[in-house]
């Protein structure tokens, strides 16, 4: 199938909650929906016959400037129909939270710890949400582009990046 | 009889141990000998590569890359550039396409020896060790004499390599070549059909297709499992589509399918594909073409993004890179292969014991450096 198909089926299946489809501006076309809708779309398209979308090859928290929504992003691929999507959606800076696929795709559960690690990005209904690469005491979420590290941290003081 | 309750005991393996390959740190919890829990505890390794990566120049992020994956340097810079290339959509010469091939699939060999060699350390067999680094070695020469350096490279550049390979490389590659099948034989000797080795890793840590794609484990340790996936293959980049080589896949010679011999022998095989490989496009090497020509004098990206995969020795490395049009990535993600294929060890490793465990651990072939990154 197309990414224009998938887009076309999810579109119909759910309804406004698939905000839009963007094909210029990047290689990987992409289907940006609504946070809340993320796990039910990612049951939708691993059980569906004709997409079949069984390994999330990849998960991104991002944040485009500092200002607007976080985004994360799924970059999913079908091994049994070899056929590729991406997902975007999209969650307030600060008390949002997105609906965990952890349960859906195992790989999930590591890599959306990352994206709270690292961006504050909250799943709910994740089975074990804290912190994986930093310490577990680290204050601030060091990706977000408004990120201010702590001047100590356990009395070691931490070096200002540029 | 009946079974011997003992109490639980939560066992704390590494952050220094020897068998953990770097500094992982895995909390056991354990009846008696038997695991029934084990949950990996990452991090003491991140050294910031994607914040690092927010604040330099595309072209200054190479170096990085290759402090990620240290053991497959070559690999983390080939994809690195080929991401970028795709973003600016650069030709590359011949030449360039083929010499990287030619670095790419000597860094899979040189992985899996250390891969191959240290799964053996890990269940006792010390000699194959010796053996695997006795090839590497050779290896590392080749990659000295291009680049200048053994471990870390900044060989590979967007838009071409830092220089051309110098005279005698061919010839020198060629004869390792040529050593290298009877040297395999030789670890099949001693390590691949061993009883004792066999008895530690046959039906140890078996993983089923299904669980092995829902974890996202790519790579030989997917294959080994009977998955015939290997981007190479099924979504050719660089110039792979040109080259006639087989995927091994685990059929569970010694045990079941997918289980931790099988991940070993996956990648015995593999080293002699990558060998293949590396003969023809060695036989293909055209003589003419200049490796910077394609060498861009300003990287900028256009506005947009990219999710750009390919075959590292461990599996599948995937660079998810957003540029906002300036000469400064706005954001660099890093899809490590052993970050997803670690995380598979607690649905696979319970129920054995905690030295088989070390005998799984193993068998993943895991760099601490990137899944920490």
């Amino acid at each position: 199938m197309t990414e224009q198909e998938i887009y076309a089926s999810l579109s119909s299946k759910f309804g406004d909650q698939v905000v839009e489809f963007i094909e210029e501006e990047t290689l990987n076309p992409t289907v940006v929906v609504e946070a809340s809708a993320i796990a039910d779309i990612c049951n939708y398209i691993k059980d569906t016959e004709t997409l079949q979308f069984d390994s999330l090859m990849n998960l991104a928290g991002h944040d485009p400037d500092g200002e607007s929504d976080l985004n994360v992003i799924y970059h999913l691929h079908s091994t049994e129909l070899d056929h590729y999507i991406t997902l975007k959606t999209f969650t307030p800076r600060d008390d949002g939270s997105v609906a965990s696929v952890a349960n859906i795709y195992r790989t999930a559960d590591w890599h959306e710890r990352e994206a709270y690690d690292l961006f504050g990005i909250k799943f709910s209904g994740h089975p074990d949400l804290k912190r994986i690469l930093m310490e577990d005491d680290w204050e601030g979420f060091p990706l977000k582009k408004d990120y201010v590290p702590a001047e100590f941290y356990r009395g070691m003081r931490i070096e200002k990046v540029k | 009889m009946g079974r011997l309750h003992a109490e639980e005991m939560i066992l704390n393996m590494g952050p220094q141990h020897p068998s953990t390959h770097g500094v992982l740190r895995l909390k056991l919890t354990t009846d008696g000998e038997i695991v029934s829990k084990i949950e990996p505890v990452i991090g003491y390794l991140h050294r910031s590569f994607e914040k690092h990566a927010e604040n330099l120049e595309y072209q200054m992020v190479t170096p990085f890359t290759g402090r990620c994956d240290y053991l497959a340097a070559m690999g983390s810079e080939h994809g690195y550039a080929m991401a970028v290339e795709k973003m600016m959509g650069i030709e590359l010469p011949e030449r360039v396409e083929y010499l990287r091939v030619v670095f790419a699939e000597l860094q899979r060999i040189a992985s899996h020896l250390v891969a191959v060699g240290t799964f053996g350390l890990d269940v006792g067999a010390i000699t194959p060790f010796i053996y695997c680094f006795r090839e590497r070695e050779l290896i590392l020469d080749l990659f000295e004499m291009a680049s200048g350096a053994r471990l870390l490279y900044n060989y590979i550049w967007i838009g071409g390599l830092a220089h051309d390979v110098p005279p005698g490389f061919v010839e020198k590659t060629y004869e390792f070549l040529d050593a290298f099948d009877k040297r395999v034989a030789e670890y099949n000797q001693i390590l691949t059909g061993n009883k004792i080795f066999i008895e530690r890793a046959a039906d140890i840590g078996v993983m089923t297709p299904e669980v092995a794609i829902n974890y996202g484990v790519t790579g030989p340790s997917l294959r080994a499992s009977g998955v015939n996936i290997d981007i190479r293959k099924t979504q050719p980049y660089s110039i792979y589509d040109r080259f006639d080589f087989e995927i091994p896949l685990g059929e569970g010679l010694q045990g079941t399918v997918g289980d931790s011999w099988d991940r070993y022998y996956v990648r015995v095989l593999e080293m002699l594909e990558s060998a293949k490989i590396i003969r023809q496009a060695l036989d293909q090497l055209p003589v003419e073409g200049d490796v910077k020509s394609a060498i861009p004098k300003r990287i900028r990206p256009p506005k947009g993004e990219v999710y750009f995969r390919s075959e590292n020795p461990r599996g599948e490395l995937g660079y998810y890179i957003v540029s906002n049009g300036k000469n400064v990535p706005l954001r660099v993600k890093m899809r490590s292969p052993a970050f997803s294929n670690l995380s598979v060890i607690n649905e696979i490793g319970q129920g054995f014991m905690i030295s088989d465990v070390i005998a799984i651990l193993g068998s993943l072939d895991i760099v601490l450096g990137e899944i920490d990154r």
